[in-house]
């Protein structure tokens, strides 16, 4: 498998004032494409700055980032933009949803900063509601919507431009526990089915074992990269799992 | 197209979340907007009464008056010495080519009879060159002629307040009027020309040929038959006025025997100028009423630019989820120029209904005349939307130039 991430050498330095602090101090690692992969790691690890890098949020201080053959580091802001809207999409803790406009509208943004017209947008988003068991809530305005919902539509979004990978930040920080092997279930689907890279950055073990792969980050340093042979698989889990609520149930 | 609609469609949604505040924010550029095209009305139409009234007393007009002279040091009041006559009239007439036109003139209080009905005015006593100086035309009947001047005709044209007064509806012309015991015919009623630019009603007149003002009404100077009170003459054309008053002086300071050095017996007016400085004056209200109008239209536009940084650090978070899912720059600093110039475009166009709205109700209430020109709304449209985006640059700029990083982050 070719790899969909390239990381070499990567340095990031902060300016807090007169003193550099150094965040990132040189790591080198690939992400091949189709892989699941977990990064862990206590807080001022570095995990955060390596997503928004990761994410073409920001540019790193030394060190170079190929993101699909494309290297990032001297790009300008509106090249970052484009290369955000075309190759990534992002799930956020919490949700990031517009408030006030439809499920179907906040799935669509992403497409309103490029070409495609109006009918084709529309039957996108609702493919994308429907992958991740959305159908029929389409014109629900988030506060009409939980939280797994919620997510869900952020998902959708995330999905709408066909992204070769996408970045969750913290996804299931904001759900109980039964909601986020829900959606760890739409994620190992949208990994081995469609075949999109997962990167997912989380502090709770159970949720990284849903993972190929987890990344372990200290003190601004890859720590310990291990391979999990036979990851958890959330589909099962989620049966074995009661139903709290019937209607929450997912048709997966 | 595609974006400039969705940046629209996503501009008016913003703007309905927050109904109160957007059309509060758009009351200063509607306030702005309805000042500027009201009170441009206003100086308008003050301008134009002005250039109506200098239009009614004729055009390139001078006035010649007789002027003082002292005698051994006792300076005498203006025509309290007989110094113009009739023949320096003809004169005139006849020697200063840059003189369209010359018309003497006597006049004087009379009351007029007509059956039951009497009406104090005043008289003049003319030549039929008056006529033309002043630029009367005839409601009815005929003005008199030379003819009528040289056979001192008891003939007299009405102004249109005396006619009223004393016929009321009726057609004056042919009916006989009684001043000082003496009949006169009616030959005819003049156009109304309104108020003069003094205030004076240029209507409340009774006309007389000269000649038998003087015999039968007002009575000659003994000392000189010949004496008139005024002289009205008409220049060839508005550039000769000044052609035109050299001439005279001159004319009328050989005739008098002035000496050089002595100061002239008469005064010369040029009636035109002194009026147009009225309208220069209005012209000059005019533009202060506008600029100061301008004003509340800016102070409107700085309201848009507060509200503006106001909905964009409230909406910190959704500029940096736009710009990870992919806007440019441009993306989003056309989205928050679109919004501040829908707010003005909206409030100008309010403002315009507002402000010709008002221009009606101050010339019904107040009785003033306004003016409303399509060139002062298409202005007042053009510079709501300028101030849209001259005071939504910024707020604009502040979102499209955010750290997504630290956007995403904002709580």
């Amino acid at each position: 498998m070719a790899a969909v991430i390239e990381i070499k050498d990567l340095v990031k330095d902060y300016k807090l004032g007169e003193v550099p602090v150094h965040v990132l101090k040189g790591i080198s690692f690939d992400i091949e494409r189709g892989d699941f992969v977990s990064i862990m790691g206590p807080s001022g690890s570095g995990k955060s700055t390596l997503m928004n890098i990761v994410g073409c949020l920001d540019k790193p201080t030394a060190g170079t980032y190929k993101l699909d053959g494309i290297s990032v580091g001297n790009l300008d802001r509106d090249q970052l933009a484009e290369i955000r809207n075309k190759k990534i999409g992002f799930v956020f803790q919490q949700f990031n949803l517009l408030a006030r406009t439809s499920a179907e509208e906040n799935v669509e943004l992403p497409l309103m900063y490029t070409d495609t017209p109006d009918a084709e947008r529309h039957d996108r988003a609702m493919k994308a509601l429907l992958a991740v068991g959305l159908a029929g809530r389409e014109q629900h305005q988030p506060s009409q919507l939980s939280g797994g919902q919620q997510q869900r539509v952020a998902i959708a979004r995330s999905l709408v431009n066909n992204p070769k990978i996408i970045l969750a930040d913290e996804p299931t920080g904001a759900l109980d526990s039964r909601i986020s092997v829900e959606i760890m279930a739409i994620f190992q689907r949208l990994n081995h089915d469609d075949g999109i890279t997962m990167v997912m950055v989380t502090h709770d073990p159970d949720i990284a074992s849903y993972a190929n792969r987890i990344i372990h980050f200290k003190d601004g340093v890859l720590h310990k990269d291990e391979r999990i042979e036979k990851p958890r698989d959330a589909k099962r889990d989620l049966a074995d799992l009661p139903a709290e609520k019937p209607e929450e149930a997912v048709k997966l | 197209m595609n974006k400039l609609n969705a940046s629209i469609r996503i501009a008016l949604r913003a703007l309905r979340v927050n109904r109160t505040r957007s059309a509060l924010t758009m009351l200063g550029i509607i306030i702005g907007v309805a000042a500027v095209i009201a009170m441009v009305g206003v100086g308008a139409g003050a301008t134009a009464r002005i250039q109506d009234q200098i239009q009614s007393i004729g055009s390139n007009l001078i006035m010649v008056l007789p002027g003082s002279i002292s005698t051994n040091g006792v300076r005498l009041g203006s025509g309290a010495v007989v110094t113009l006559t009739e023949d320096d009239a003809k004169a005139i007439a006849a020697e200063c080519p840059s003189v369209a036109a010359v018309s003497p003139a006597v006049r004087g209080g009379v009351q007029v009879v007509y059956g039951s009905n009497n009406w104090a005015t005043s008289a003049q006593g003319v030549t039929p060159e008056y006529m033309v100086i002043r630029d009367y035309t005839m409601l009815s009947g005929e003005f008199f002629t030379t003819q009528d001047v040289d056979s001192a005709a008891k003939t007299a044209v009405l102004g249109q307040t005396v006619a009223v007064n004393l016929f009321g509806d009726n057609d004056p012309t042919g009916q006989v009027i009684i001043i000082k015991n003496v009949p006169f015919t009616v030959a005819g009623v003049l156009t109304p020309k309104g108020q003069s630019p003094s205030g004076q009603d240029q209507d409340d007149v009774i006309i007389l040929p000269i000649s038998t003002a003087k015999q039968k009404v007002l009575g000659a100077n003994k000392a000189n038959a010949k004496a008139v009170s005024t002289l009205m003459v008409q220049a060839t054309s508005p550039e000769a006025m000044n052609q035109a008053l050299e001439e005279m002086t001159g004319l009328l300071r050989e005739r008098h025997r002035i000496l050089p050095g002595q100061e002239d017996d008469f005064s010369v007016r040029n009636l035109t100028e002194v009026f147009a400085a009225q309208e220069t004056s209005a012209q000059v209200m005019s533009i202060l009423l506008g600029a100061i109008a301008s004003v509340s239209l800016v102070v409107g536009g700085i309201g848009i630019m507060n509200i503006m940084l106001v909905s964009v650090t409230e909406r910190t978070r959704e500029i940096g989820l736009r710009q990870a899912v992919g806007a440019k720059t441009r993306d989003i600093l056309s989205q928050f120029l679109v919004e501040a110039v829908t707010l003005s475009i909206l409030g100008g166009i309010i403002g315009i209904a507002v402000g010709l709205t008002a221009s009606v109700l101050i010339s019904y209430f107040a009785k003033w005349s306004t003016e409303v020109s399509v060139l002062s709304i298409v202005l007042a449209f053009f510079f709501s939307a300028l101030v849209g985006v001259f005071f939504g640059y910024y707020p604009a700029r502040k979102a499209a130039y955010m750290d997504p990083i630290e956007a995403l982050r904002y709580e």
